[in-house]
């Protein structure tokens, strides 16, 4: 535990830096994706608002602000007020045991670049999105709506299967890297990066964290031909633009993890850490909004089979494997 | 085995929309960017004047009959020579679907559509159109023709006394 003054202040200054980075960029993702969706359909998108639409997010803010924050008649109320907080909070504490640069050597002192360096950060963050699983279920059941709970329910049923994928494709990372400290894991990809030795764990986790933040080939939760926006159907303003912005911070926190646990992390030529870092981050970004513009939505049953059947062996198989490659080499 | 037929196909996918990602955006930026119209464009309907510069409409109704939303308004009256005018004329832009029929029905080419079609306005009111502002100076579409230089009979002038027109038989002459 930081004691002085100082080690406070740092944590502090960290924390809104941080804070205020990643609610920027999950806004200004917002945006990206408008117009990255418009320009593979052929379209403008949003360039009305500022130079080249660049002040759109903030119009959007000030939208959501200003709308009227609407409780369904038969929600249970406190439950519906806490769920977009459930979903949103998560993605954001996630982010702090993600380093985005090597330890900087400020005024005598070593400052890690992340806000803790857990020493179990990646079951910190398979806890943490755990918990985020209870803002869509919660969000879904105490809408009072049938569209809602479907919705939660789906949700609740996706986010879980494809937990385990990712757990499991993330077992090789740890026992390559020989710990579940994030730095350690960066730290263990200095030469070569995990992607190399763990192509299929990496395609596994890419494809478990696309489900994880619920975009568009697995966005059954909230599919809006049929369950209209799903679990958060009923929600109106701010409350619905935390669920929303929420999405967009896991993606970016998910890259991020992907970045770190496959890419390298802040490792690479050149240029400085922190911007490959970001760099990284954009470029899954950019995938999962590729993704959206290309993939149709995958039927439950075919979410089910490939969560279970298909993901969850392949994962366990590549842990043999690498345990077998471990043992004998 | 249909594994690598999935494959290749989710890869063609990507790219396919990876390639329109690059391509210019089909979008027309309105107010910045217009389209130029083709001249038989059905918008804002106005009513056109004879060569000679007087109205060609004879308030005949057929117009309001043929408009499938009621739009159009109109009252008959005559001149003491016995031409047909109307006393007012009203379009109503508000409920107008453009679909062009009452320019189809008008016997004399009086009621006509124009490729303006920017009509916004601020007030629903204002779309209410009265006879002077649907009224233009010019013949529009067919400049040559005059309704009453083919039918119409005496009025403009005596009978027989247009162009394609022999004058009246005397019966008489006929006699064997």
């Amino acid at each position: 535990m930081p004691t002085d003054t100082f080690d406070i202040m740092l944590l502090l200054a960290k924390l809104t830096l941080l804070y205020g980075l990643v609610m920027t960029a999950a806004a200004y993702l917002v945006l990206a994706e408008r117009r990255v969706l418009a320009w593979i359909q052929d379209r403008t998108g949003p360039n009305r608002v500022g130079p080249l639409g660049l002040l759109q997010p903030l119009a959007d803010v000030i939208k959501m602000l200003t709308k009227e924050d609407v409780c369904p008649a038969g929600a249970d109320r406190w439950l519906y007020y806490l769920a977009p907080a459930m979903a949103a909070i998560p993605a954001i504490l996630t982010f702090a045991v993600i380093p985005f640069g090597p330890p900087l050597t400020l005024f005598g002192r070593n400052i890690p670049l992340q806000v803790v360096d857990l020493n179990i950060g990646l079951l910190f963050f398979l806890a943490l999105s755990s918990i985020a699983v209870y803002g869509v279920a919660l969000g879904g059941w105490a809408s009072n709506s049938k569209y809602a709970l479907l919705g939660g329910i789906r949700g609740l049923a996706q986010l879980i299967s494809y937990e385990l994928s990712m757990a499991l494709s993330l077992v090789p990372v740890v026992m390559l890297a020989h710990s579940f400290r994030l730095g350690d894991i960066v730290a263990a990809q200095a030469s070569v990066p995990f992607i190399v030795y763990q192509p299929l764990a990496f395609l596994i986790f890419l494809i478990s964290i696309a489900a994880e933040c619920k975009r568009v080939p697995f966005d059954l939760p909230e599919a809006e031909s049929e369950l209209i926006a799903g679990f958060h159907a009923e929600y109106s303003g701010m409350r619905f633009g935390l669920f929303f912005v929420g999405e967009y911070i896991n993606i970016l926190v998910l890259g991020g993890l992907a970045a770190t646990f496959f890419l390298g992390g802040w490792h690479g030529p050149w240029l400085p850490p922190a911007v490959w870092f970001a760099l990284k981050v954009l470029a899954f970004a950019f995938l999962f909004i590729w993704m959206r513009g290309t993939l149709p939505r995958l039927r439950y049953d075919q979410l089910m089979h490939l969560g279970w059947k298909v993901l969850t062996p392949l994962a366990l198989v590549n842990i043999l494997a690498t345990g077998w490659f471990i043992m004998v080499l | 085995m249909s594994f690598f037929a999935d494959i290749k196909a989710l890869i063609l996918g990507f790219w396919t929309t990876l390639r329109h990602l690059g391509r210019r955006s089909a979008t027309i930026q309105y107010p910045e960017e217009k389209r130029s119209p083709f001249p038989r464009f059905r918008a804002r309907i106005v009513l056109t004047r004879d060569p000679d510069g007087e109205e060609r409409c004879v308030a005949c109704y057929l117009c309001s009959a043929a408009c499938p939303v009621d739009c159009i308004s109109m009252q008959s009256a005559e001149r003491p020579n016995g031409r047909r005018y109307a006393a007012w004329f009203r379009i109503n832009f508000s409920r107008c679907i453009f679909c062009g029929l009452c320019a189809e029905a008008c016997p004399t080419m009086a009621i006509q559509m124009t490729p303006d079609y920017e009509i916004c306005k601020r007030d629903v009111m204002d779309l209410v159109y009265e006879k002077e502002d649907l009224l233009i100076d010019g013949c529009g579409k067919d400049p040559d023709y005059n309704f009453y230089r083919h039918s119409g009979i005496g009025v403009v002038n005596p009978r027989g006394g247009n162009p394609d027109e022999n004058p009246p038989l005397d019966v008489r002459s006929l006699l064997p």
